[in-house]
């Protein structure tokens, strides 16, 4: 197979979460010295990305997200050893958990999935997680956003206990804040100070992005 | 084990011989904008219509739900049950993780009201058993504890049997706690509607306890979901479901009262069969006139 071809499979058979066939893809490129750096930007990112945009348009469904994001995870296990390397920029590290008195996890899994397609390092603190163990966790990883999901309207004000606990610790600058969770609104979400709110797993991964390179672009490194 | 639940003149009997008690699930703002804008503004006027279309669609009680950021969710819930209990007569099931809002609305409510709901979280359980006691309604005890959803039937199973004894201490009768064994969304796990059915069989054998899910997680994230409902409900009801919170979408009702028949529940098919005629009677109507 030419590096073309090989790129082509990656895309497509992540597009339909073909996942052992992707791990083959990956590992025929190797042996062919393709750069992991082009099989991740030229063929899984940009069908992931497809995957979300389908998803947003109502073309794709639930499952169908989650295996392509694991055909995706799949490669890069692989992959990941072998770019950092060469030194890529990584895409960013994501801490998430669910509210402190709130067990729902769906939908946060559904986004970890996700964001670990799209190339982040995601850490998954869990569910009922406290302001302190985010605190905690914030200072020991140093990601460079967390999320707090929460699907109740009871827990949803710990975003902001848990916004006022960073405060306290004096990172609140460090790190990018995002919320999300059935009943949350981009209404709620600025009424508490998040950075950013999304209403789905792929538009999560979007505007994490998003927002990661806004702060790159003001704090050049 | 019967658990009795009443609206203003009508009573509802949910039991493992008893016609399954279909609850309808709308009234709920959760991804609903537009509902839940107009709740905002205080306008119930879709809480009626709502209220209407459900009971003739079937449901046999609704749910009411005033989750809605930012807002005084006490206050909206007793204007929203105001207006449900004026609009038809059939029980509610008071929907709200707010224990002030559940308080409010059961001090509106004119019945025997359904309380959703508590969990097996010790807090949980000593801040709205007593206020179930008290206004002698009954309550549905989600199997999660403080440590989120148990994997396994047998771990929910120990969670259903610590709400009901909780309910005990507090004078609430077995029969008036409804376990629900939580329902998760097949398209994000494989397994997960197994995991539930056999949590059903589970808590029926060994509990004998009423049950109540929220049937429509099951298709969450997938196309046709009210197909996918009306699959599942069934398999519930045959491993031992005795109510839902869910759509009123036909295919839904349809298929739970077949299953009903089927499962012996309708004896020599008299409702199935009365309500063919009803259908039948109503097509008659409209082409005479």
């Amino acid at each position: 197979m030419t590096d073309e071809e090989i790129l082509q499979l990656l895309y497509d058979e992540t597009l339909i979460g073909n996942a052992p066939a992707v791990i083959d893809g990956v590992n025929q490129g190797l042996a062919q010295d393709l750069e992991p750096e082009r099989m991740l930007y030229d063929g899984l990112i940009p069908s992931l990305e497809e995957v979300g945009a389908r998803f947003e348009r109502g073309d794709y469904f639930v499952p169908e997200m989650l295996i392509a994001a694991r055909a995706m995870q799949g490669a890069l296990d692989i992959l990941r050893p072998l770019l950092a390397e060469t030194d890529t920029q990584q895409v960013g590290t994501f801490l998430m958990g669910t509210v402190k008195g709130d067990v729902h996890d769906i939908g946060k899994n559904l986004c970890n999935i996700m964001l670990e397609g799209a190339g982040f390092t995601v850490i998954d603190l869990g569910v009922n997680v406290p302001p302190e163990k985010f605190v905690e966790q914030i200072a020991a990883h140093n990601p460079d956003v967390v999320g707090f999901s929460a699907f109740l309207t009871t827990t949803m004000p710990m975003f902001k206990a848990n916004i006022n606990a960073l405060q306290k610790a004096g990172i609140r600058d460090k790190v990018i804040v995002m919320v999300g969770g059935a009943p949350v609104t981009q209404e709620y979400a600025d009424a508490v100070g998040a950075d950013g709110y999304s209403a789905d797993a792929s538009s999560a991964v979007k505007k994490a992005k998003e927002l990661i390179q806004l702060k790159r672009d003001q704090v050049p490194a | 084990m019967d658990t009795v639940l009443r609206s203003r003149s009508k009573t509802v009997t949910i039991g493992a011989n008893q016609p399954f008690c279909i609850i309808g699930e709308r009234i709920n703002p959760t991804g609903r904008k537009a509902f839940a804008e107009q709740l905002r503004g205080g306008d119930t006027s879709q809480v009626a219509s709502d209220s209407i279309a459900q009971v003739l669609a079937g449901a046999d009680m609704l749910d009411i739900n005033a989750g809605i950021p930012l807002v005084d969710e006490p206050d909206l819930i007793k204007s929203m049950l105001r207006t449900a209990q004026a609009a038809v007569d059939v029980p509610i099931c008071i929907d709200s993780s707010v224990i002030e809002a559940l308080e409010a609305g059961l001090s509106v409510y004119e019945g025997r009201a359904l309380v959703n709901s508590v969990t097996a979280e010790d807090e949980r359980l000593e801040e709205i058993l007593p206020l179930v006691a008290r206004h002698g309604a009954a309550v549905i005890g989600l199997a999660n504890d403080e440590t989120g959803i148990p994997e396994t039937p047998q771990q929910r199973l120990e969670c259903a049997r610590k709400i009901v004894s909780a309910a005990g201490d507090y004078g609430i009768a077995p029969e008036d706690v409804l376990i629900d064994p939580l329902a998760m969304t097949v398209g994000a796990d494989t397994e997960a509607v197994t995991t539930t059915l056999a949590t059903i069989s589970l808590i029926r054998d060994e509990l004998g306890a009423n049950m109540c899910l929220g049937a429509s997680n099951v298709s969450f994230g997938l196309p046709q979901r009210h197909v996918l409902n009306a699959g599942f409900l069934p398999m519930a009801m045959a491993a031992g479901l005795t109510s839902a919170i869910m759509s009123t979408a036909e295919v839904c009702v349809q298929s739970v009262r077949a299953a009903d028949l089927l499962l012996g529940h309708d004896p020599w098919g008299g409702s199935w069969i009365a309500a063919h005629r009803a259908r039948k009677a109503a097509l008659e109507q409209a082409a005479t006139t």
